[in-house]
């Protein structure tokens, strides 16, 4: 059983929606027994990154999800906002991240970005795998849908797992050990995202 | 190559599937439930869903529908009609939907543009502004299906929704819709150069090359098309269809003019 985390964010209903189609469990929950017995979780987010931390810190499964990540190692996969506050920190706002990945946050740089490239981010983009993570595999032409202001600066770049392109390259995906991230969102990206989710249930 | 999100609008009228032109003449095009699902199949970029009864009706946004739509919808889907409050809101979004579509509320009650933009951020409120052209070539902003003449200028009814938090506009073309003459590139391009945030051009596109003026001459960063997705031409018949991959990447990503 996968556990979708509610923490009050946004679409976590589409995420669900699409690990129904692929046929795996799964239960959008803030309940720690359900949490506790988790086979893989998903960490959703949408909108203002304080707001997300802030929810995220006040739920029920705040501490119990760090001793499922770090006792535990179970597999965890961040979904845009989500992925995002897996950094130490956003320039979005004053919050601390999870700081799980070394990096931070930073707003998409308007000076760097060509005529008409506008902000937010709001499309279909190309994603280009750097050959570390089987999240990936099979994947013909990997190209998904994308909704942020904010993109993932990482120190140590062999956290890296894919790049995208607007303006300027940013980092796509990210990966530590057992928790992982995508800035897109799979769960709206037909049958690459479909692919993604299911490699994320098989592969790891 | 950046690829220009090209965006099928269903217009829902008591309970049905519907294409207008001009705003009026609407014809029954069939089940939006079977819709969704072949544009689904058809792998579209995104889909905008309005329910053009509702804010006449005074009528809430059906949930139950929206819910039955979204399961079946691996795209990025935004929703609007008779939306007036944040619970509302709430509720879409949490059942599937990712951007709520405001007309009217913009215009009566734009605060709520900041409620959505501070609870759920900006990416998740599209302002829908319908124009139309006066006698002397003056656009002016229309609500509750183009009957009503707000009296306001497009670009500063625009300016003031960025202002309050909207993350994208949709702007659409009255005298346009449904004719196939192609996006008003006058008032596209006004309203993308007075704004920062991504604006999608509504109202008239018959085929690719339309999309390319809007996207090249017009500035638009996505378009959105109705009639040329749902009728076959020349007699109009109807038959769902979405460009191929394959023409879109050879005429309309990163192909100036």
């Amino acid at each position: 059983m996968i556990a979708v985390l509610d923490y009050g964010i946004g679409n976590v209903s589409s995420i669900s929606n699409m690990l129904k189609k692929i046929g795996a469990a799964n239960s959008i929950t803030a309940n720690p027994e359900v949490i506790k017995n988790a086979s893989k979780l998903i960490l959703p987010g949408v909108g203002h990154f304080d707001y997300c931390m802030k929810q995220l810190r006040n739920a029920p499964f705040f501490d119990l999800l760090q001793k499922r990540v770090f006792n535990d190692k179970i597999q965890i996969l961040g979904v845009c906002v989500g992925c995002q506050m897996l950094m130490e920190k956003s320039e979005e706002g004053s919050e601390k991240g999870l700081g799980w990945i070394d990096g931070e946050v930073v707003k998409f740089d308007q000076k760097r970005l060509p005529a008409n490239f506008r902000i937010p981010h709001m499309d279909w983009t190309d994603v280009k795998p750097t050959g570390n993570s089987p999240l990936y595999d099979n994947i013909e032409e990997p190209r998904f849908y994308f909704v942020h202001s904010y993109h993932l600066q990482c120190n140590n770049l062999n956290n890296i797992t894919a790049t995208a392109n607007y303006g300027y390259e940013f980092p796509a995906s990210i990966i530590r050990d057992n928790i992982m991230g995508v800035q897109f969102h799979p769960e709206k990206s037909h049958k690459y995202g479909m692919n993604l989710y299911n490699n994320f249930v098989n592969n790891f | 190559m950046k690829r220009i999100r090209v965006i099928p609008v269903l217009l829902i009228h008591n309970q049905g599937l519907i294409k207008s032109e001009r705003f009026k003449k609407y014809r029954y095009v069939g089940d939006p439930f079977n819709a969704v699902k072949i544009f689904n199949e058809k792998e579209v970029d995104e889909l905008a869903i309005i329910d053009i009864d509702a804010t006449k009706e005074k009528r809430k946004p059906n949930i139950q529908q929206i819910r039955e739509i979204a399961g079946e919808a691996f795209m990025p889907l935004s929703y609007g009609g008779g939306i007036t409050t944040i619970d509302e809101v709430k509720e879409i979004l949490f059942n599937g939907i990712e951007k709520i579509i405001i007309n009217k509320a913009a215009i009566t009650s734009p605060n709520l543009i900041s409620q959505i933009a501070d609870r759920f951020g900006r990416q998740s409120i599209v302002i829908s502004i319908d124009v139309k052209k006066n006698i002397w070539g003056k656009y002016k902003v229309y609500s509750d299906n183009g009957t009503h003449n707000t009296e306001l200028n497009p670009l500063e009814f625009a300016q003031k929704c960025v202002e309050f938090g909207a993350g994208e506009i949709l702007l659409t073309s009255i005298d346009k819709d449904g004719t196939y003459n192609g996006y008003d590139i006058d008032i596209l391009k006004k309203v993308t150069e007075g704004v920062t945030i991504p604006v999608i051009a509504g109202g008239g596109a018959s085929s690719v090359d339309d999309f390319k003026k809007a996207v090249y001459e017009g500035n638009a960063s996505a378009v959105a098309a109705g009639s040329m997705f749902v009728f076959q031409r020349p007699h109009n018949a109807v038959l769902i269809s979405y460009p191929s991959i394959k023409e879109l990447k050879e005429k309309l990503y990163s192909q100036p003019l």
